[in-house]
């Protein structure tokens, strides 16, 4: 087993990433997913060296049901921002096997993309056993390719609590669905799912296609103004294949992102204390928040955690505590 | 005794073509001295994925699986001093088949031949290159309707012509069940005849349905083999019937050229092979009512190189034997009222048919190919085969049974029991290519290219644009590239994240054990052991890779799978990218020599040297010392059949290499 880097080593990391140099990146990566103890200060050195940086990246969130086409979007839409000249890093997420832990990543080989572009670099992560979609270290990972590169885009495996869970790493969620296809509605009425940013009926391969896909859409959605989802939602019709409406997916999210700018800070805090919460709760459940005193009381520590440590981090200073208030 | 009345044999072929068209011509040549009495074209990848042999891709891989055919030069000395009005040609290339056509056609023009006395075939079947052989280019949709072109241009101008080959040969090479063989190419044949429908006047529809033909395998279980292909007569007359009101009985017969099995031929003690060729021929044969138009043989010692014209030759002997020396075609039909037979017939064609419903329920072949269901159901099917073969259940006499052998004196010399493609001929062929660039004319190529597009984007036949593509002198490259240009370029489903192991394999105490060491590996790692698996080149038959990495997947590793065709460049680029504690290379095409050692010398330029690199294939023994000196971790060959030993094998690389 190799010896724990140095602080220097971590800081020297830290600059290839934001450098984009993939080798560095690749070993960030690997890094943050390390769930040894042992490798705990080390994430933390990192993802501090990389924290003070300020990341630069807009995320965004790939949601949806499995099959339509979050992984063929995110590959269209890479492309569509790499033709705009910003670089894209791209987290996709696969489920693991409840069996045998293992997990067959197989989207990255249909994205196809020219492997010597340094502004491009994809990195598939398994769920690792995570109920909700994202795996452990996705925060970790998102975190690094921000400081590496313009747009991160994370793609949930769709199942699950990932429609929520994503919005905790994502500055904007895009909501993918197919035309036609009414369970969506379903759980936006039946409040599973938060609301999405943005709404992109993926599919629509042609003009009249996505005429007809959005209409239906539309119709749907003012059904639902009652439940509060009414408000001026951005829908877009999109075709993985034939590449229709990519560009105006791309308008839409930057949109909203840039109307996010002002309170971007504060959003993003809340998302890292949702996550730490969220993982504390997975892991400890209902006793945990007990012990630390219920939830407001939990809300503080992870307020306390999160103002040392980044996400992962602080839910480690977080299971401290927990285990240190048990055993007093 | 007069001499009893006999029917006309089969039309024997070899599969064959290599190197260059030179070669391969004087090949054919001699075939034919034989008493062979058709021709089957084998064109390299390059050919076959439209690409000119001076391509990136198409590095380490020209004249490798058959002949590279760039332009219609080389398509003339393919056919030198052979008069095409009088061969029987069938051609192994799907997605470039137009063009292929169109150069063969071109070549009848200039000569002068009539074309309209064209015979032959072009495979033309875009399903199982998705399922099965990989070497599609464009969408299910596209390939559609390029498939159509060739059908609706044949029709017309080329009526001897089978336009299409509807493959099922190649879906049980992917593992499919004799169920799933019948069902999926009826319903291959389904869309093609309703895609086709729409383009042709009624009245020639009926000649259209006529010339569908079907190319089918034939495995051991040679009685089951058997009761398939009567199957396959009576579903496909109910399809002609129902379906498309032809009751003609010309028409409507199931007309099929087969290939029998390779999959099932075995490394070890490879002259058992001859044997199970010979059994295998028998199902395609013995019925008269449903009997071969066309065999091909493959040779006994597949499984460890490309075959000599030797080994070619005993295989077409085997069938001279049985079609002059035996009996068999002096007798009517021997399974007429045979109440075993009939009753398996029967028992085959009701499941098939259930599951040609299916697949109509799902929307069609395309809409199933697309979702990839019917990827996923033969990566099943496959990994369940190998499941019983891993537990003995079926025997593989050889493999899994009776391994002891006496030394075979065929195999004595093992790198000279096959044949090797001299490295001199990629060179050759694309000296070849540049001259014959410099020699045409250019303001006629771009032109002719520039009609294809359009002919292409308007949805017009494309036939007679490639035609006079091929006689301006555009390459495979171009033409291909044109129609890239218009539809893109697809890849497929792999299947493999969807498909489950098969329950109650016989190895569970391995895998519980692999996963455990697995469990354990992640603790030590600090993450889950990661694996690269790809096919790098053009080959594209995925079915080992997509087995090791469901299996790698069931063990316990996390799992990046490439599928196929990727170039070293990409392979690399994703190991890096994905952080993997190993790479596994899958190549079959013979190319295993350039591409893994391209591979292990990227990855020492990207810094990966101490990832290690495994490589699986057909690998003679001489090629499998040199990859191992050169730094290849593993070799795998198809005798290690042992999916879990292999499995044990990789982890205990990834635990080497953490203790280093
Ligand atoms: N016709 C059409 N098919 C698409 C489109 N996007 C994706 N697909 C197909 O839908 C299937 C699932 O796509 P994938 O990207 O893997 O979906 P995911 O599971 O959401 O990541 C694949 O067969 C894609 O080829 C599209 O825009 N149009
Ligand atoms: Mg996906």
């Amino acid at each position: 087993m190799p010896p724990e880097p140095t602080a220097d080593a971590l800081v020297e990391l830290a600059r290839g990433v934001r450098a984009r140099d993939k080798a560095s990146i690749s070993r960030a990566l690997n890094l943050v997913e390390d769930r040894r103890t042992s490798a705990r200060s080390s994430v933390g050195t990192l993802l501090g060296a990389l924290r003070d940086d300020a990341p630069r990246g807009t995320r965004v969130g790939l949601t949806g049901p499995p099959g339509v086409g979050k992984s063929s979007l995110a590959a269209a839409l890479a492309r569509e921002i790499r033709r705009t000249g910003r670089s894209v890093g791209i987290v996709a997420i696969d489920p693991s096997s409840v069996r045998s832990g293992g997990s067959l990543l197989g989207d990255r080989a249909r994205m196809g993309f020219d492997p010597t572009d340094t502004s491009l670099f994809v990195r598939s992560l398994a769920t690792g056993g995570e109920a909700g979609g994202l795996s452990w270290s996705t925060p970790a990972a998102v975190h690094v390719l921000a400081a590496a590169y313009d747009v991160v885009l994370v793609e949930t495996t769709g199942v699950g609590q990932t429609e929520t869970d994503v919005r905790h790493v994502a500055d904007t969620v895009v909501l993918v669905i197919q035309p036609g296809s009414g369970d969506v509605l379903q759980f936006l009425k039946a409040g599973v799912m938060e609301i999405p940013d943005v709404i992109a009926v993926n599919k629509a391969d042609h003009e009249a296609l996505a005429r007809r896909a959005l209409a239906d859409l539309r119709g749907a959605l003012h059904s639902l103004s009652v439940v509060g989802v009414g408000r001026e939602l951005p829908l877009v019709a999109t075709s993985a294949s034939t590449n229709l409406g990519v560009d105006a997916l791309v308008a839409a999210i930057d949109t909203h992102r840039e109307a996010l700018a002002p309170t971007l800070a504060a959003h993003r805090a809340e998302g890292e204390a949702a996550w730490t919460t969220h993982l504390f709760v997975r892991l400890h459940g209902e006793h945990g928040v007990a012990t630390l005193g219920g939830r407001a009381e939990l809300a503080r520590h992870v307020r306390d955690a999160l103002a040392t440590d980044a996400a992962p981090l602080a839910v480690a200073a977080l299971s401290a505590r927990y285990l240190a208030a048990l055993s007093n | 005794m007069s001499e009893p009345k006999r029917d006309r044999p089969w039309i024997m072929r070899t599969y064959a073509g290599h190197s260059t068209a030179k070669a391969s011509n004087e090949l054919y040549r001699t075939n034919l001295a034989k008493g062979q009495t058709g021709l089957s074209v084998a064109f390299d990848l390059p050919t076959q994925t439209g690409y000119d042999s001076d391509h990136p891709l198409a590095r380490g891989e020209v004249g490798k699986v058959g002949v590279p055919v760039c332009h219609l030069g080389d398509m003339r000395t393919l056919f030198d001093g052979l008069p095409l009005e009088r061969m029987n040609t069938s051609m192994t290339i799907n997605a470039t088949a137009p063009w292929l056509l169109a150069l063969y056609v071109a070549l009848a023009e200039e000569r002068g031949e009539n074309v309209a006395e064209l015979r032959g075939t072009t495979q033309n079947d875009l399903v199982k290159e998705y399922l099965s052989r990989g070497t599609y280019v464009f969408a299910p949709g596209p390939s559609l309707k390029l498939t159509t072109d060739v059908v609706a241009f044949t029709v017309e101008k080329v009526p001897s012509w089978n336009p299409t080959n509807v493959c099922s040969y190649h879906l049980q090479e992917a593992g499919a069940t004799p169920v799933q063989e019948l069902a999926y190419a009826l319903s291959t044949a389904i869309a093609l005849l309703d895609a086709t429908r729409t383009r042709v006047s009624p009245e020639i529809f009926p000649e259209v349905v006529g010339r569908i033909s079907f190319f089918v395998n034939a495995g051991i279980r040679f009685v089951e083999e058997l009761c398939k292909m009567r199957a396959f007569t009576e579903l496909w007359e109910r399809i002609c019937r129902d379906r498309y009101g032809v009751t003609d009985e010309k028409l409507s017969r199931f007309r099929y050229g087969v290939q029998v099995n390779s999959l099932g031929l075995t490394e070890p003690q490879p002259e058992n092979n001859i044997v199970r060729i010979v059994l295998e021929m028998l199902a395609v044969t013995l019925s008269k009512d449903a009997r071969a138009r066309a065999v091909q043989l493959p040779a006994w010692n597949e499984a460890l190189g490309l075959p000599r014209p030797w080994d070619q030759q005993w295989s077409l002997r085997a069938q001279q034997i049985l079609a002059f020396e035996t009996d068999l075609l002096e007798h009517a039909d021997l399974f007429t009222g045979s109440v075993v037979v009939e009753r398996e017939v029967k028992a085959l064609i009701d499941a098939a048919w259930a599951e040609v419903e299916e697949i109509e329920r799902r929307g069609g072949v395309i809409q199933a190919v697309e979702t990839g269901y019917l990827k996923q159901r033969l990566v099943e099917s496959n990994a369940a085969r190998l499941a019983r073969i891993e537990r003995g259940e079926q025997i593989v006499v050889g493999v899994n049974k009776y391994q002891e052998s006496e030394p075979s004196p065929l195999v004595e010399n093992l790198d000279e029991a096959i044949l090797t493609v001299d490295a001199s001929v990629e060179a050759e062929q694309i000296a070849g290519l540049n001259a014959w660039r410099q020699a045409r004319d250019a303001g006629k190529v771009e032109a002719s290219l520039r009609a294809l597009k359009d002919a292409a984007s308007k949805g017009d036949n494309v036939m007679p644009a490639s035609i006079a593509a091929a006689h301006a002198g555009v390459t495979t490259g171009e033409w291909a590239a044109a129609l890239r240009e218009v539809f893109g370029e697809y890849r497929a489903p792999t299947g493999v994240a969807g498909a489950t192991m098969p329950s109650g394999a016989s190895d569970v105490e391995r895998v519980a054990t692999l996963r455990q060491t697995l469990d354990g590996l992640q603790t030590r790692l600090g993450r889950r052991p990661k694996m690269l698996v790809g096919k790098p080149g053009l080959d594209g038959h995925s079915n080992g890779a997509e087995q090791i990495a469901i299996k790698a997947r069931d063990v316990g590793f996390d799992v990046v799978y490439e599928g196929i065709r990727v170039t070293p460049e990409q392979l690399v680029a994703s190991a890096l990218e994905e952080g993997v504690h190993l790479v596994g290379l899958s190549i079959l095409s013979g190319s295993h020599l350039v591409l893994a050692l391209d591979v292990l010398e990227r990855m020492k330029e990207a810094g990966l040297s101490d990832v290690p690199v495994v490589v699986g294939g057909i690998i003679p023994e001489a090629d499998a010392k040199r990859l191992l000196t050169a730094g290849v971790a593993r070799v795998y060959t198809p005798k290690d059949f042992e999916l879990s030993r292999i499995m044990e094998d990789l982890v205990a690389l990834v635990a080497e290499r953490d203790a280093a």
